[in-house]
């Protein structure tokens, strides 16, 4: 869906994504970093569990929910990827306690 | 990055860093007064600058000179003095200019003898079938992601709607060597004639010379199809076809990316929580607040800058920010004030770069169909309600938006009304024979961003403030 700028040269940024491994670039947001791996990263929502993907990018819609380091419900769009960050593809709602 | 605000008390809290809270800040701070401006993004800029500090896309041309722009606004605001915390989400402000800022996951509350805020605009909701499909994005979406992080599209890939953005995101993505198979253009023939008496000021602002630039540079590479006035996203889970008919003309095309856009709207959350007066504005179709000359609202002590006090585009938010900033000063350190530009100054500026918006907002008024959706389409993403159920509502006697909520929970999902109040409003407007100002809005209360109960709770307490709670 979408490729990266020749023009990028930030350095890459290690996250994993339900157990594997992703190369991201620093500033990306979680989100951005999502939609430029090409994996399936779709999530279920919490009414219908119908797959959604990132609408807005800019913090307003929350399509973009996704589980980081153990907390569910973030903003990826709004979220910049760390080394080591763990995120999971959040599937319905929240659960209690994360 | 992530620290919490140094101060208890501000003379001047500025709620966002695009043009007009950078403009604003800036002002205040270099008057003296004390300034924290808060903003929700990883670095200043708001969305027409997004990034700009950070942005991968060093190539200048790529993204233009308008962009550019925002760094000299950026280097003032942080030699200015302000206190500025990015990603703090402001998720509550109050009459007594308290404001509730989440930060790092710990939220803390500061006061401010002046607040302005500068929360800009968000994409008008574009309902069409299927626009919940995963492939389906904003226009904006894709210029975020673009500007942040160097991203472009790659697949099949379609933007309909109308409206000066969306030629500017197809020049940004073209140049960066992404693709686009086509442009579906919503823009209503009549407006051009509906639009006409307002030519003259168009043709004479800057407006006018850029845009046709970009639609050329556009047209040059991009088949363009006119007059659409039927648009769906189709597909199992996943975006695969659009379909639209043109003229007599219907047509489906495969596609992986939709991108959707018609215009812009204030974000109108925070203000109207905060109990500010808002009304319709007829002419650019959305809610806009109640202000005076110099951007202050109907509650004491709080102005409004740039987009969120109706759309003006960039040149004008910054206008706006320093008007705001200005008259913050005045109240605040007259003596200071005395140094700077005089109003008169900024009010011609404002009318400068105010030129031309007439006659876009005229060309560019979204068709109705495109505004108000029918049948299964979805109007409210978040708790997946469709235009059949809320006109099923209105039928058995939901009269506004706030008692729809309690027929279908439209608005109570974590977007909080932003993708679908503005549809709501105008679809029982519609439906009830009212005008949109008679139907009303969603009315928003504090927190407008979904925070933790745990992170409310450890918010910090006086003595005060748990005796007014505590019984016996």
């Amino acid at each position: 869906m979408f490729k990266r700028s020749d023009q990028d040269s930030r350095r890459s940024v290690h996250i994993i994504v339900d157990g594997a491994a992703l190369e991201a670039r620093e500033g990306d947001t979680v989100s951005a970093a999502l939609l430029a791996s090409g994996r399936d990263v779709r999530r279920a929502t919490a009414v219908s569990g119908a797959p959604r993907l990132p609408y807005c990018m800019m913090g307003v819609c929350f399509d973009c929910l996704v589980t980081i380091d153990g907390v569910g419900n973030r903003q990826g769009c709004l979220v910049p990827v760390a080394e080591g960050m763990q995120i999971e593809i959040q599937k319905g709602k929240r659960e209690i306690g994360r | 990055m992530n620290a919490t605000p140094k101060r208890d008390s501000y003379d001047v809290v500025v709620i966002g860093a695009g043009p007009a809270g950078l403009a604003a800040a800036t002002i205040a701070a270099e008057a003296g007064l004390s300034t924290l401006l808060l903003d929700e993004n990883a670095g200043p800029g708001g969305q027409v600058w997004r990034a700009i500090a950070s942005t991968p896309v060093t190539e200048r041309d790529r993204l233009g000179a308008d962009y550019w722009a925002g760094a000299e606004l950026v280097h003032a605001v942080r030699s200015s003095g302000a206190e500025i915390i990015q990603r703090a989400t402001v998720w509550s402000l109050d009459r007594n200019l308290e404001v509730g800022v989440s930060i790092g996951g710990a939220s803390s509350l500061v006061k401010a003898r002046r607040v302005i805020l500068a929360t800009g605009a968000l994409e008008r909701p574009f309902p069409i079938s299927g626009w919940t499909l995963p492939g389906v994005m904003t226009a904006g979406a894709a210029q975020t992601m673009l500007k942040s992080s160097g991203l472009v599209p790659d697949g099949p890939t379609v933007i309909a709607g109308q409206g000066p953005l969306l030629w500017l995101l197809a020049a940004q993505i073209l140049r960066l060597g992404g693709r686009i198979d086509r442009i579906l253009d919503t823009t209503e023939r009549r407006n051009y004639f509906t639009a006409l008496p307002h030519a003259f000021a168009f043709v004479t602002s800057p407006y006018f010379a850029k845009g046709l630039a970009l639609m050329r540079e556009v047209r040059a590479k991009v088949p363009v199809v006119t007059g659409v006035s039927e648009l769906a996203a189709k597909g199992d889970g996943q975006l695969a076809t659009v379909t639209y008919t043109a003229g007599r003309r219907r047509e489906t095309i495969p596609v992986e990316l939709l991108l959707l856009h018609q215009g812009v709207v204030p974000n109108v959350n925070l203000a109207m929580a905060a109990g500010i007066e808002h009304r319709w504005d007829d002419l650019q179709l959305c809610w806009s607040p109640v202000l005076d000359h110099d951007g202050s609202t109907s509650v004491e002590g709080i102005a409004i800058a740039g987009d969120g006090a109706g759309i003006g585009g960039a040149g004008a938010a910054i206008v706006r920010g320093r008007i705001a900033a200005r008259a913050a000063v005045e109240a605040l350190a007259p003596a200071a004030a005395a140094k700077l530009a005089p109003m008169s100054t900024f009010r011609a500026s404002l009318a400068q770069a105010e030129r031309g918006r007439a006659f876009l907002d005229t060309l560019f008024r979204p068709a109705r169909p495109f505004r108000i959706p029918s049948g299964d389409t979805i109007v409210c993403r978040c708790e997946e309600v469709t235009a059949k159920d809320i006109l099923d509502a209105v039928a058995i006697g939901a009269t506004g938006p706030n008692q729809l909520k309690a027929y279908r929970r439209t608005g109570m999902g974590p977007c909080q009304g932003r993708l679908c109040g503005l549809t709501v409003t105008e679809l029982m407007a519609q439906a009830r024979g009212r005008s949109p100002q008679e139907i009303g809005y969603y009315r928003l209360r504090a927190p407008v961003k979904p925070i933790t109960l745990a992170e409310l709770a450890a918010v910090p307490k006086t003595d005060a403030d748990v005796q007014a709670v505590v019984r016996g």
